[in-house]
């Protein structure tokens, strides 16, 4: 997608678009949030496992929440794996939570504070409904630290709604039919969640928003890294639409397109709400009929639908009048209305095969012979401006399928579901949840609050680390070049960095690069960078200042270092061998390597090869640029003398 | 209740009040508008009154600390009187400090709603007769989410809202005996529970079903056993050990396994049923007199000691684990019988225990003791003497094992051979708290010690077995390769 296309504010205007971001990062923390397991994650086989069925609660209101009802129809069997360390009975649901992880409140408070939040005097621990099994309890723990910060970005204010601790959620494994499988390892390993109002204009400004805000938590030093440890779901609708979560988008760089197809798609519904209107159908309007229609297809020469009978599933087709031609509409790049549907079926109705559904004219792609056609069409008395839907499958699931086709035509009428949809690398998105309404929240009975004391908050406020954006314009003024300024500003180096500097007369630019670039060019030849202590870059420095070796010996010591992780640069220096070296001394290995030529002026390039004589002594020793001046100055006498 | 329990976490915040009181609490607020400070003492009422704000305000808080948007809650009593809670907009409760505050602007006026769904509970002449006593708490409930206080549904059509299977199992009938946690339940309770039970089996009632906190429901399932004789129809006790606001719930299970125990199952005898593994699969019959809470948090809790359980209930069937339980009969035959002497006591021994834990036993004119003994049923030397007084001054003095599983055996060792000799009588296998209620209610009928000791030793309801079977006693020992293999086979 070009950047035009997500990047045209005057156009994102007019569309009304309005988008914030949800941010969830996974705090550094030795335990877990509410237990006193690891915060590790495995890759081996489970230890064991337990099933469970999550039921719907009543709400405030004394009804079902309608993601908790969607969640029940699924009728799922959740399989939880359990592992030996990482996991105890407080995942499993089979112990109240101990007191909340002060390692983790303290990052958080860190945190909220560089977001310029208020913060909350007390912590009272929420719990947010989730059906979809992915905690066992069937909802997080969850409490605000501090509400209504910003950051700054452009010229202007991003407005921070929230910031939450939570507990991370299980990871899912598989999800086919009536058996979705997690592993419980991730669960509870305390994360931050930070909530923006929609302040962005822009799909790409969504990337960049949310790249800022990862790179503010990185700056903390205590934030975990890696895949999955930061996920983002981003809040989009447009003028007439609704607000569409986009969930767990898992890399900055989708972000753009994936605001940017939703825009797209959400303008896609308004038009066909319209259309619907035009042709006479509201809500009120609607009209459908379904029926069991497996007896039809008894003989079919249709694949899936034999196979479906010889499993003694059943086929049913629904009668959505007046719907000719909107099921081929397109919504997303590649796909159409029909996939909306579709996609309401894989997860409601556990249809988890593609294609779930099939609809009129594709009949005779799907292998229905024209007389099974017929048939359908009579059966259900179908006009030309009708469609029929057909779908199969264990009879409980297909009755579902059949009244969730149904459920998302009438949607259709009134625009835009509210719904939590998935994000894929190509950009599009697809169904995952009904948007939870604002009655799944509640206290969690189990927890008491947690005073946040004035002299405990000061302490923390004391020791934060400078903000972001000033620390990128300070090193900016030091002649750093863009890529060196972001990537030192959130590094781990960045106070050696500023010791080295404000200490030692030595170029930034070589700090920088050494400190980043350098180290990491070691890291990606698989060594373990740090083992290096900071003592020792300073040091490394310092040696370098009182030319004790060149700065093309660096990388050599810092391997050395990396190797030899008791040794000192010293050391370092004193192993290898690099002694410092005179100008005199430099002069005279010239010298040297000048008088073995007979003939200067009869060689091709006599600089290269003294040059390559003088550095066989001089490497590692010497700055080779001085080198190479006084090769050349040498060179010069020497052949015109 | 614990099924049922969000009084627990109401209890946890403050353990004097009783369920009871929270009724009246939740009552009082549905039905009167002064109650304009609730839950809120000391600095922080007096902050609500200067500021002239009040639970349920819609506000803006500035404080020191920034703007705070939400509606002033409740605050449970026992939390300190130093901040106010708000609910934010976004459904998230914070506290804030009533000192930090700098002024308070009431915008609105957003009261919490107390209100359970109900729907008639269908009836038909086809289905069998329940009756579901509560004995406090609630069967399943819902939170208020704007006070964390709890709503419980107990009338057939409130269940019938919270659990609609349940209309597919039976026709509902349900009565409140009272509504205390489990823990203060006693004599009184178990009374009037019993003679409640003898009523519904006289009026035709095809099973009962009691909701009790789990706590305790292996004490009351035992003194129920004694009360109780002989029932033509099954007894189920049942709780739960996740509060049934949660998704997660056990109780829901419980509730639907238990009622199908009540209508259809064989065993007319007082019964617990519970989860079997934690895994959401079967519920397990206990033998009232044989079971014991054996976790203070896992769903799995309640296991049958020294013996295999009745059977087990699935989904779709009853699978009965063994013969020698009473069949459910259609006369209406029953003993009532609710002696019950309150002077009993446990003693659980400990090495160095000092004679005047006994003495004091006696001087405050105990009429009998339960020792949980060590071992095969011992206590130290130093004890011979105040037991031998305790016995001589018309005690009666029984032993049982704090290992729970096994035989009182005393006459293995000297120290036992002792303790026979000055006249403490081993209570076979039966479990502590078993032979606590039983010693009760056997001292109700006689203080005769010749009298009690024939009660005591003579089976009623499965307190006593003649032998325990090889498979009575199972505990697995995790971190060994090979179980952890065969365990690793199955659902927990």
């Amino acid at each position: 997608m070009s950047k035009e296309l997500t990047d045209n504010e005057e156009y994102y205007r007019k569309l009304g678009l309005k988008c914030g971001l949800e941010i969830h990062q996974q705090l550094k923390t030795e335990k877990k949030l509410f237990c006193r397991c690891k915060a590790l994650l495995h890759n081996d086989d489970p230890s064991a496992v337990i099933l469970r069925h999550m039921r719907p609660t009543l709400s405030e209101l004394g009804e079902y929440d309608g993601t908790a009802l969607m969640e029940f129809k699924t009728k799922k069997n959740v399989i939880y794996q359990l592992y030996d360390d990482t996991v105890c009975t407080y995942e499993m649901d089979d112990t109240p939570p101990f007191r909340l992880n002060q390692q983790a409140l303290d990052i958080a408070l860190e945190v909220a504070l560089l977001h310029n939040c208020s913060i909350v005097d007390e912590i009272h621990i929420s719990r947010k409904q989730y059906l979809d099994g992915s905690i066992p309890t069937g909802f997080q723990r969850t409490g605000i630290i501090g509400i209504d910060g910003w950051i700054p970005y452009k010229n202007r204010k991003i407005r921070i709604i929230q910031l939450g601790l939570e507990e991370d959620a299980c990871r899912e494994v598989s999800d086919v039919g009536h058996k979705i499988i997690f592993k419980t390892d991730r669960l509870s390993i305390p994360l931050v969640e930070v909530v923006t109002y929609p302040d962005i204009r822009t799909p790409a400004e969504a990337g960049e928003v949310a790249n800022f805000i990862g790179r503010l938590l990185r700056s903390t030093g205590k934030v975990r890294r890696g895949l999955g440890s930061v996920r983002q779901d981003v809040n989009v609708s447009i003028g007439g639409g609704t607000r569409v979560e986009l969930k767990g988008i898992p890399k900055l760089q989708y972000i753009a397109k994936a605001v940017a197809n939703e825009a797209r798609r959400q303008k896609a519904l308004l038009d066909i709400r319209d259309e619907l209107r035009l042709r006479g159908i509201t809500k009120g309007t609607f009209q459908s009929e379904y029926q069991n229609v497996t007896s039809i297809f008894k003989n079919s020469g249709c694949k899936r639908f034999k196979e479906v009978i010889k499993n003694k599933g059943k086929i049913y087709g629904i009668v959505l009048r007046v719907f000719a031609g909107i099921f081929d509409k397109p919504t997303q790049p590649g796909k159409t209305f029909g996939d909306e549907v579709a996609g309401r079926v894989r997860v409601i109705a556990c249809q988890d095969v593609m294609p779930n559904i099939v609809y009129s004219n594709h009949f005779e792609e799907f292998s229905l012979s024209s007389e099974e056609i017929n048939q359908l069409e009579k059966l259900f008395n179908v006009k030309s401006t009708d469609v029929i839907v057909l779908a199969w499958g264990d009879e409980a699931d297909v009755k579902t399928a059949v009244s969730e086709i149904k459920i998302r035509a009438v949607d259709a009428t009134s625009g835009v579901p509210s719904e939590t949809r998935q994000v894929f690398p190509d950009g599009t998105n697809d169904f995952e949840r009904i948007l939870p309404g604002p009655n799944r929240m509640y206290p969690d009975t189990d927890s008491p609050p947690t005073p946040i004391l004035e002299e405990h908050l000061e302490h923390i406020r004391k020791a934060l680390p400078e903000r972001i954006w000033d620390c990128e314009k300070r090193l900016e003024k030091l002649g750093l070049t863009e890529p060196l300024v972001k990537s030192l500003s959130i590094s781990r180096n960045l106070k050696v960095f500023d010791k080295i500097v404000e200490k030692l007369d030595v170029n930034p630019i070589l700090v920088a690069v050494t400190l980043e670039e350098k180290l990491k060019w070691l890291r990606r030849k698989g060594k373990n960078v740090d083992l290096i202590s900071d003592e020792s870059l300073y040091q490394l420095f310092e040696m370098l200042n009182e030319n004790k070796f060149s700065k093309e010996a660096i990388p050599t010591i810092l391997e050395f270092l990396v190797d030899n992780p008791n040794k000192t640069v010293k050391k370092a220096i004193a192993e290898l061998d690099i002694k410092s070296m005179s100008i005199e001394e430099l002069q005279r290995v010239v010298d040297e390597a000048l008088t073995r030529y007979s003939n200067p002026k009869k060689i091709s390039s006599p600089f290269k090869i003294t040059m390559g004589e003088v550095m066989k002594i001089a490497r590692n020793r010497m700055d080779g640029k001085l080198v190479a001046e006084v090769v050349e100055t040498k060179l010069r006498t020497f052949i015109d003398g | 209740m614990y099924i049922i329990a969000h009084s627990y976490s109401l209890l946890n915040k403050n353990p004097k009040i009783s369920c009871k009181y929270l009724y009246i609490i939740n009552k009082v607020v549905r039905v009167a508008e002064e109650d304009m400070y609730k839950g809120y003492r000391g600095a922080a009422k007096k902050k609500l009154k200067e500021l002239g704000v009040k639970v349920w305000s819609d506000v803006i808080i500035k404080s020191t600390r920034g703007i705070f948007k939400g509606v002033i809650l409740p605050r449970a009593e026992t939390e300190d009187d130093q901040h106010i809670v708000l609910k934010l907009h976004n459904g998230y409760n914070v506290g804030i400090k009533i000192n930090s505050i700098k002024s308070a602007r009431e915008v609105g006026y957003k009261k919490g709603h107390y209100k359970i769904p109900e729907s008639e509970f269908p009836r038909s002449s086809e289905k069998p007769n329940v009756t579901l006593f509560g004995t406090g708490g609630t069967i399943a409930s819902r939170l208020d989410y704007r006070t964390g206080a709890v709503i419980p549904a107990f009338s057939p059509g409130e269940l019938y809202g919270a659990v609609p299977e349940l209309a597919g199992i039976c026709n509902l009938k349900t009565e409140k005996l009272y509504g205390i946690f489990s823990e203060n339940m006693g004599p009184e309770q178990y009374i009037t529970t019993a003679k409640a039970i003898g009523k519904e089996i006289e009026s035709g009632v095809d099973g009962i079903i009691i909701g009790h906190g789990t706590d305790t429901m292996h004490h009351t399932g035992a003194i129920l056993s004694f009360m109780v004789q002989k029932p033509p129809v099954p007894i189920v006790l049942v709780g739960s050990q996740r509060s049934s606001d949660r998704p997660s719930s056990d109780a829901a299970l419980n509730l639907i396994n238990s009622t199908r125990a009540a209508a259809y199952c064989d065993i007319a005898e007082v019964i617990v049923c519970m989860f079997g593994p934690t895994s959401d699969q079967y519920n397990l019959l206990h033998r009232g007199t044989r079971v014991r809470k054996m976790h203070s948090s896992y769903r799995s809790t309640f296991r049958t000691i020294g013996d295999i359980p009745l059977g087990i209930v699935t989904s779709t069937e009853f699978k009965y684990l063994r013969k020698d339980y009473n069949k459910r009969r259609k006369d209406r035959d029953v003993t009532i019988d609710t002696a019950f002497e309150e002077k009993v006591a446990i003693v659980y021994y400990y090495p160095n225990m000092m004679p005047d834990m006994i003495e004091s036993l006696i001087d405050h004119k105990y009429k009998g003791i339960v020792i949980a003994g060590t071992g095969l049923g011992h206590v130290n030397k130093p004890l011979y003497k105040p037991l031998k007084r305790a016995i001589d001054e018309g005690i009666a003095v029984y032993m049982t094992v704090q290992t729970l599983w096994g035989y009182v055996q005393m006459y293995v060792y000297d120290t036992g051979r002792d303790l026979l000799k000055i006249g403490v009588v081993p209570a076979e296998n039966m479990l502590p708290e078993v032979a606590y209620m039983k010693l009760s209610w056997a001292l109700g009928h006689t203080s005769n010690l010749e009298e009690v000791k024939k009660i005591m030793l003579t089976p009623i309801a499965g307190e006593i077995t003649e032998r325990e079977p090889h498979n009575g006693y199972i505990i697995l020992q995790g971190g060994i390769p090979e179980v952890d293999e065969f365990v690793g086979k199955y659902m927990r």
